[in-house]
């Protein structure tokens, strides 16, 4: 293993995660959504230990570390119909991201959906931890690419 | 769902392809990424500002005209004059030359990235039944819904300009481009187009649009606003956009709700 990987690796043992769901907000609605927040957020828990259902930011606190937990937030009501979203972690860590409702039904909204709904998810990743499929980030160098999460997916994907 | 990755080192950039469905991993995926592939080297010949013998290398010199260039030129700087004006020119391909007072630089790469990786990815829609991300050094554009799963879409993590190996957010993206301009692995280069010089240090721009070619142009025009990146965007930009500042502080717009035009979102 090379240093850079070793980095990689290394940064993915000491994964935490704060999460904050962005929503969409309308007139009545505050701008921002999180699942830690808002009253209506709920916690499942499956795994040997029940974590408290304290939301998304309790993840880096006490709880298993085994534990898988989902998150749900709120389901927000848009112009375009609802859009809710749901986070799998593991621990600290986020293993999924799930959106449970969004606007469809017509062609206007396939063309909303296809400009994605962006969820704030501040997180490590390792390479072992494929959820994600790529990285946007600043124009990578060879050399910068080797330091990145995009390196450290292609090497587990390829 | 079957899946297959492809990784290459194209025009000083790695190059990542996923395919998901019918054709991950068949001769057929390959060929077309093949086909990608050759579709970026001969942009990068035609466009590349580091080698003295191509048409905008031979343009910057004044020894080619735009109009006598080949029809792929033409429609860049096309592209490029459309993005000055939408942009109130806070994107452009001729820069104020620090070397050459008063002269002005001839360099489309801001635009050329996402334009040539979205052309190359037309080989990729003759794949039936296969859903496809094609990136290029930190810009993407996908496709989902080709499957028989449905549409999927594509999970995108956006980078922490201050730690490669962290992500700030997940974009599922189904169809469209994402892009990102920022300094993190390339020193400064976005150049404020008024001035010639690097646009500010830290921080990112990051733009989801339908297609990536205006994803990047409004990215690098974001990117080179500075501080005023965020507003600037939630008044004009007409897609999503997420802006690190240099500190790290989070800044969402979106076009589609002018009411809300700026989220700012607390620190881990």
């Amino acid at each position: 293993m090379n240093p850079l990987q070793r980095i990689v690796v290394a940064g993915a043992s000491t994964a935490t995660a704060l999460v904050l769901l962005f929503g969409y907000h309308t007139s009545t609605m505050g701008a921002l959504v999180t699942a830690a927040e808002s009253p209506s957020a709920s916690t499942t828990t499956s795994g040997a230990t029940a974590a408290p259902a304290a939301g998304a930011a309790g993840a880096a606190g006490g709880t298993d570390p085994s534990a898988t937990r989902t998150v749900t937030g709120p389901t927000v009501q848009t112009q375009w119909g609802p859009v809710q979203v749901q986070l799998t972690l593991k621990g600290g860590t986020i293993t999924d991201v799930s959106v449970l409702q969004k606007p469809s039904g017509n062609p206007q909204d396939d063309a909303i959906n296809s400009y994605a709904l962006p969820i704030l998810v501040r997180e490590t990743l390792g390479r072992q931890s494929a959820q994600i499929d790529m990285v946007s980030g600043a124009t990578v160098t060879s050399v910068g690419y080797l330091q990145s999460l995009q390196s450290a997916l292609d090497q587990a994907g390829v | 769902m079957n899946e297959n990755r492809y990784v290459e080192q194209v025009m000083g950039l790695p190059v990542t392809l996923v395919l998901r469905g019918r054709h991950a991993g068949t001769d057929a995926g390959a060929a077309a990424w093949s086909e990608v592939l050759a579709c970026l080297r001969y942009v990068d010949t035609t466009f590349s500002t580091y080698r003295p013998g191509s048409a905008v290398s031979r343009i910057d010199r004044g020894e080619l005209t735009v109009d006598d260039a080949p029809a792929v030129v033409r429609e860049v700087v096309e592209l490029a004059e459309r993005a000055h004006e939408l942009t109130d020119g806070w994107f452009s391909v001729w820069l104020p030359d620090a070397d050459r007072p008063g002269r002005r630089r001839f360099d489309p790469s801001g635009l050329v990235k996402g334009w040539a990786v979205e052309r190359a990815a037309t080989a990729l829609d003759r794949l039936d039944g296969t859903d496809w991300c094609l990136a290029a050094g930190g810009d993407l554009v996908a496709r989902t819904g080709r499957t028989h799963d449905g549409r999927v879409p594509w999970r995108v993590g956006v980078e922490d300009p201050a730690d490669p190996r962290r992500t700030l957010a997940v974009v599922p993206l189904l169809d469209g481009g994402c892009a990102t301009s920022g300094d993190a692995h390339r020193g400064a280069h976005v150049l404020d187009p008024w001035t010639g010089r690097p646009a500010r240090a830290g921080g990112s721009v990051t733009v989801v649009a339908p297609t990536l070619l205006w994803a990047d142009v409004w990215a690098t025009a974001g990117y080179a606003r500075g501080d005023a990146a965020a507003d600037w965007l939630a008044a004009t930009c007409p897609y999503t956009t997420l802006v690190v500042g240099p500190g790290g502080d989070v800044r969402m717009t979106d076009a589609r709700d002018r009411d809300r035009t700026v989220t700012s979102v607390a620190h881990a």
